[in-house]
């Protein structure tokens, strides 16, 4: 795992992703040291406008909120959601994914339907009708992200399963009459594991795009600052007050991209045959 | 009789498909915190004891839940989606007022998309390594992290608010009172900062995978033939590479479509676009249910037909899919 970490720092667009990604954990997990005020709270005249007040470097919002403050905790939720909910659809695929593809018949079948009906639904409509019905919080958000984004992982996992399944090593360990149980996770699922790392990474990051779509929408937890909540809010404003609009989806895009280049990283690292082909 | 098997299971798949989606929505009204009566009349709505009451004969919640949901079932196969108390319409009615709009959004999205990333994926296949496709990728790569409905907001900042030059809101002139010719060109100034921002992130999608498929295609012996029978440079890129590598783009596009719809409700809603996005906005501020169950199922029902169009695509894009299956 340490020469991984290695190989990766060595990737120039990995390392620097890594550098950035480590900043966005610190402002995160720092946010209540750099900020003790509540992000809610009215700390300065409504739309002071960014560069001004060295108070308020980013400006305040149509409340007179700290935009600066937003950030830091919006970067608390982005990171929550995209983890924990990538966290519960890599768990759940890949149980699921496993089952399917190690035993195959009717298990195999009934995945496949499921994950097809995924893949041709408008999934982000689903997840907005389920985080509105089941009433908007983190929670119900988390829930609904790795509700829909659970399929591509199984069938990844799958199809991983099914082709490691006829391998000398695995039918090796049949023939000795080692268990399901140990075949499963000893044997097979340390093999499948780089892949489905890869596609985490890149799912954290469509989680945090999700999420801030979600609150975009007026569809946020009523109690997180978060950064799609602080673009749908002033968008009304937009035409008198771009900064409160500007940072909170530079800052998105940013950590969007870092995810996304510390994936692709990755992906070269743990799958250097396929990145060679990708490449050309 | 053969053509059409594939076809047919295609159908049954899809029937599948949207009789799973109506079973969800059975299932979330009933997930709703509360009293589903309350919420079929909305949540916060002035629904009186009596009306309450009305409601949950009239739904039959008295009932065995199976007996609901043939209920329920009946309902939407004679095209009755509930009532939306609200806005005191059918579901049916707000949904179809404003599909027009929504699909000629979505449309139009989805060839910007396709056009604009064809052209940049094979501009980038081309040249592989050089600047060009540098440039490209990381443009692909930026638009790729970007929220929709950001580039949505910064569109109309720029070409709205700053330089003026179109129109941020809505679909028309109001009031103009155009007609003919000249409403259509109104409709499509009104059009290009919407359909350009739908298709602007699935533009990063389409130009990844043409390039990719390009450079699959690219390094095969029948290409090496026609390079080698002296073809035009232009004519090996058309006939030989992009045709082939064309498949899996065609299958991409379908598989995309339900994406595409779902960025079609954010980009309504920045645009104030009046279509069924904008539509479940409203509904989900003001937690409308019913239109809000009505909008996730027509729009699974636009997503399936545009599957079924690309499945036929496919079939002439490439007619040896016939003969294998």
């Amino acid at each position: 795992m340490s020469s991984t970490l290695w190989r990766l720092l060595k990737n120039p667009s990995a390392a620097i992703g890594i550098g950035l990604l480590f900043l966005v954990i610190l402002v995160a997990a720092l946010a209540p040291v750099l900020y003790p005020q509540d992000p809610w709270a009215m700390v300065g005249r409504p739309f002071l406008p960014p560069f001004t007040d060295p108070q308020f470097p980013l400006g305040t919002d149509m409340m007179g909120r700290d935009i600066a403050a937003g950030l830091a905790y919006g970067a608390r939720v982005s990171l929550l959601v995209g983890i924990v909910s990538t966290a519960c659809a890599i768990i759940l695929g890949v149980t699921l994914g496993g089952i399917a593809g190690y035993y195959g018949g009717l298990a195999d079948d009934g995945l496949m339907r499921v994950t097809e009906f995924f893949q041709t639904i408008p999934t982000f409509i689903f997840a907005l009708v389920m985080v509105a019905i089941l009433s908007p919080s983190i929670q119900s958000i988390i829930v609904a992200i790795g509700i829909v984004s659970w399929p591509p992982v199984a069938r990844l996992v799958r199809a991983e399963f099914a082709s490691l399944r006829s391998r000398e090593f695995v039918q090796a360990a049949i023939a000795l009459g080692e268990s399901d149980r140990h075949i499963i996770l000893r044997q097979i699922l340390p093999n499948t594991l780089s892949p489905v790392l890869v596609m985490g990474s890149l799912m954290v990051a469509s989680a945090i795009l999700t999420e801030a779509a979600i609150s975009f929408l007026g569809l946020g937890d009523p109690n997180m600052m978060s950064w799609g909540y602080m673009i749908g809010a002033s968008r009304t404003v937009i035409r008198q007050a771009w900064w409160m609009s500007f940072f909170p989806g530079l800052v998105i895009v940013l950590v969007v991209l870092t995810i996304n280049l510390v994936g692709e990283g990755l992906n070269d690292v743990l799958n250097p045959r396929l990145a060679r082909k990708g490449r050309a | 009789m053969n053509k059409l098997r594939p076809v047919t299971g295609r159908l049954l798949k899809s029937v599948a498909i949207i009789a799973t989606i109506i079973i969800l929505n059975f299932l979330l009204i009933r997930l709703a915190p509360g009293d589903p009566a309350a919420a079929m009349a909305g949540e916060a709505g002035a629904a009186d004891e009596a009306f309450m009451a009305q409601l949950r004969e009239q739904f039959g919640l008295d009932r065995p839940v199976y007996e609901q949901l043939a209920y329920y079932f009946a309902d939407i196969v004679r095209f009755d989606l509930g009532y939306s108390y609200r806005q005191r319409e059918s579901v049916l009615g707000l949904i179809m007022d404003r599909l027009p709009a929504t699909l000629l959004l979505t449309i139009s999205g989805f060839v910007v998309a396709l056009g604009l990333g064809l052209l940049l994926g094979i501009a980038s296949a081309m040249r592989v390594g050089r600047v060009t496709d540098r440039l490209i990728s990381l443009f692909a790569l930026l638009f790729y992290a970007t929220p929709l409905f950001w580039v949505g907001l910064m569109a109309i900042m720029l070409f709205s608010v700053w330089l003026g030059w179109l129109p941020s809101f809505g679909m028309e002139s109001v009031g103009a009172g155009y007609t003919g010719w000249a409403r259509a060109a109104d409709i499509a100034h009104h059009l290009i900062l919407p359909a350009g921002t739908l298709g602007l992130f699935y533009v990063a999608v389409y130009t990844r995978l043409t390039r990719a498929s390009m450079l699959e295609v690219k390094d095969m012996d029948f290409v090496r033939t026609a390079r080698a029978k002296g073809l035009r440079r232009g004519l090996i890129v058309r006939r030989h590479i992009l045709r082939n590598a064309m498949l899996p783009i065609i299958t991409f596009a379908g598989i995309q479509a339900g994406q595409l719809v779902g960025g079609a409700v954010l980009t309504e809603t920045v645009f104030a676009w009046p279509g069924i996005g904008r539509l479940a906005f409203d509904a989900l501020l003001q937690r409308d249910y019913p239109v809000l169950l009505g909008v996730f199922l027509v729009t699974s029902i636009m997503v399936v037909v545009f599957n079924i169009v690309t499945d036929i695509a496919y079939r002439i894009a490439d007619p040896r899919i016939e003969v294998a299956s």
